[in-house]
């Protein structure tokens, strides 16, 4: 049967098993949303702005594990996702992005609202197509979808001229997707899993280092089986939260930058790393000299450019990380006779044990209150069972070091990209996925007001997405930079003047709360999330809060400011 | 160090530049590209000269792998192979110099594919030491216009055993 342009795209998706689409019209697509109302089975959410639907997209995709999509227009449509897309594609999230173009015939030409999107976009897609010729169109949507969430994970552009759109040719969907230049290596190669099997048994001070990679593979599992046999303490990166239980004996916390102390040790004393899908970010590695100078490396990555590109390694494991992780537990298993795997740790366990509860993640009581305390309040009266999303700076790393995460797919946070303006949209999506679980975005008063026009969206779509701003009226982190490397020269980062967000959420018809003294805190908090409709709750928090642990920039690890 | 680095690739709009823009995006070197067609319609092949340490060229070749649209890689490094680039060079060619010019000519096995009054063109093949040589000589004659094609390379059929 013949279909149009439009019809062949929305079955396309379809097949995909899509069922939520975040999109902004335009003239480009005008024809695309002409098709959209009768396919009832794709719940269409229309943003405010374009960046918010590839934000919200990229939340769906990581509370989900399936693809993200949105829809946009032609030209300035199609720029605002940019930022959206290089924020997905730094972490790893798989996206398909379709985006309108002017008729094929007129590319090139400067035409009403064209511009190179393919071009502009080359260096933050896994791939990007721009499809010419209607008959290739199911076999490039296919092609996106099957790029997008094999192998390591990214997001796909797409590319749709108007005429395209309209043409119309024989409907055949291909059952399977076959490109002769790509084929992600999943299985590990068995030598290499033995000889990290070596290692691990001949090292006395091992750590697991757990990345995102393994919470997109589905690895948190078999990362927790192992490490809970063989008794190895975990540390995770910011991407890598959820992956192991953070209310385990085992964990030390998360590493970096903003680190805890028993965790950034951990790396640097540690004899032998285990690395499971992580790239070594230098936010990660501190300075990258000093970086576990003392132990052996193994690298476990589906993505071969991330082995070696930062850190040196002495055991590269190219596969799929939950294969990888299941391979390593099964020969460790058969060698249960030979090696002693609990107690060969009980030493450096209470080594770690010691740093732990010497110098654990704390804060100063007393006085304003503490954007710490707001947080481990959440988690309190969550009990871990919401998923959070953050925005980027303070109150992204308070969430990251005072939320226990106890479950992958909880966090969403922009971790590579550091997008402020990520995490309400991205909570948006995330609620989409999840309509029945709480979703609570933590705010600063700076990002929330990047993408603040989306309560009209939540507002609109009965989203109930809470957003709790830990307002420092403050851009918090770089104060606090300025505050320790820039002699309180606070150049611009002060936020006074703002919007009154309880008056603003009221506006966009929005439950809005305010909190300004900690004896209000538990009751108002506990209130806003049993609220069945979207909210804020600004919380005025001490101003001059500073996140600590901090490793400098450009210093090692273990050379740490506490508290 | 230099390598040489082959690179199949489907040849579609903007591969070249997702080859460029790689190289550029990562502060890669390179030195010459060159790109044509293959026997097979649909695949180009493209010949990238770069330089740079161990862990760089591994991360160059392990990125280049990593474009969809790339089918295979292969250093020449690591192989015995044939590398030859070609050069078209005006010279100044006064009748005096003339003699001189065509002796050099044929020491280097060039050829004359054009001649002025006063200018001569060659046509000279080698691998890039060979035309470093011939454009030092050829110097002191005054070179008016100077043109290269980059690296082609191809591996030898008969591999040193390992």
């Amino acid at each position: 049967m013949e279909l149009k342009g439009t019809q062949i795209l929305l079955e396309s998706l379809k097949r995909e098993g899509v069922d939520v689409l975040f999109g902004y019209p335009g003239g480009a697509i005008i024809d695309i949303y002409d098709e959209i109302p009768r396919h009832p089975e794709i719940r269409h959410v229309l943003v405010r702005h374009e960046q918010a639907a590839v934000h919200a997209a990229d939340g769906y995709a990581r509370a989900s594990g399936k693809v993200g999509v949105c829809l946009v227009t032609s030209g300035p449509g199609a720029t605002n996702t940019v930022t959206g897309i290089a924020t997905a594609y730094c972490d790893s999230i798989p996206l398909v992005v379709l985006t309108g173009q002017v008729p094929t015939k007129l590319i090139g030409n400067d035409a009403f609202q064209e511009v190179d999107i393919v071009g502009i976009t080359r260096p933050c897609t896994k791939h990007n197509f721009l499809v010419k010729d209607i008959r290739d169109l199911a076999r490039v949507l296919r092609q996106a979808f099957f790029l997008a969430r094999s192998g390591r994970p990214g997001p796909v552009l797409v590319d749709l001229p108007k005429d395209v759109m309209l043409a119309s040719t024989e409907f055949v969907w291909p059952e399977d997707v076959y490109m002769r230049s790509y084929n992600p290596t999943y299985k590990p190669n068995l030598n290499q899993l033995r000889r990290s099997v070596e290692e691990l048994a001949r090292a006395s001070r091992p750590v697991i280092l757990a990345g995102g990679g393994v919470i997109t593979s589905d690895a948190a599992e078999v990362l927790t089986q192992l490490s809970r046999e063989l008794r190895i303490p975990v540390v995770s990166t910011l991407m890598g939260l959820g992956a192991f239980p953070a209310d385990d004996e085992l964990w030390l916390g998360m590493v970096g930058m903003h680190g805890a102390y028993a965790a950034n040790m951990a790396l640097n004393n540690a004899d032998l790393l285990l690395a499971v899908g992580v790239r070594f970010d230098d936010r990660v590695t501190g300075r990258i000299s000093a970086f576990a100078s003392h132990a052996r490396i193994v690298h476990i990555d589906i993505d071969p450019t991330s082995i070696r590109k930062n850190v040196e390694v002495d055991v590269p494991v190219v596969g799929d990380c939950a294969q990888s992780l299941a391979g390593l537990l099964e020969i460790c298993r058969a060698r249960k006779e030979a090696v002693d795997w609990p107690s060969r740790h009980a030493e450096w366990l209470k080594t770690l044990e010691g740093w732990k509860q010497d110098k654990p993640l704390t804060y100063q009581e007393g006085g304003d209150i503490k954007p710490q305390a707001v947080v481990e309040l959440l988690y309190k009266l969550t009990g871990g069972d919401a998923i959070i999303a953050t925005e980027v700076g303070q109150n992204q790393m308070w969430a990251a070091q005072f939320y226990t995460f106890t479950r992958p797919r909880t966090l969403l946070t922009s971790g590579g990209l550091g997008t402020m303006g990520y995490g309400f949209p991205a909570a948006m999506g995330a609620q989409m996925a999840f309509p029945d679980k709480l979703v609570v975005d933590i705010a600063g008063d700076g990002s929330i007001q990047m993408n603040i026009q989306e309560l009209a969206t939540v507002a609109y779509n009965k989203l109930p997405v809470k957003i709790l701003i830990l307002n420092n009226q403050h851009l918090g982190m770089v104060r606090q930079w300025q505050e320790l490397f820039f002699d309180r020269n606070y150049s611009y980062t002060n936020m006074e003047a703002q919007p009154d967000f309880v008056k603003l959420a009221e506006a966009y018809g929005v439950e809005g709360y305010r909190i300004t003294e900690a004896s209000m805190l538990e009751e108002v908090l506990r209130k806003a999330l049993a609220s069945p409709n979207p909210a804020i709750i600004d919380v005025r928090v001490e101003r001059e809060e500073n996140v600590y642990p901090m490793v400098p920039a450009g210093a090692a690890l273990d050379e740490m400011l506490l508290v | 160090m230099r390598h040489v680095l082959s690179v199949l690739v489907e040849n579609e709009p903007g591969v070249l530049s997702r080859v460029a823009g790689l190289f550029s995006g990562r502060g890669f070197n390179i030195e010459s590209l060159n790109v044509a067609p293959t026997l097979e319609s649909g695949v180009s092949h493209m010949t990238v000269t770069t330089s740079g340490d161990e862990q760089i060229v591994e991360q160059i070749i392990k990125q280049l792998h990593k474009l969809v649209t790339v089918i295979k890689v292969v250093d020449f490094n690591e192989l015995a192979a044939v590398e030859r680039e070609m050069m078209l060079l005006k010279v100044q060619a006064e009748s005096s110099m003339r003699g001189e010019i065509l002796r050099m000519v044929d020491i280097f096995r060039c050829k004359v594919v054009d001649v002025s009054p006063n200018e001569m063109t060659i046509e000279a093949t080698g691998n890039a030491e060979k035309l470093q040589a011939i454009i030092s000589l050829f110097q002191r004659f005054g070179i008016k216009e100077l043109a290269r094609t980059g690296s082609v390379a191809m591996r030898r059929s008969m591999q040193p055993d390992a």
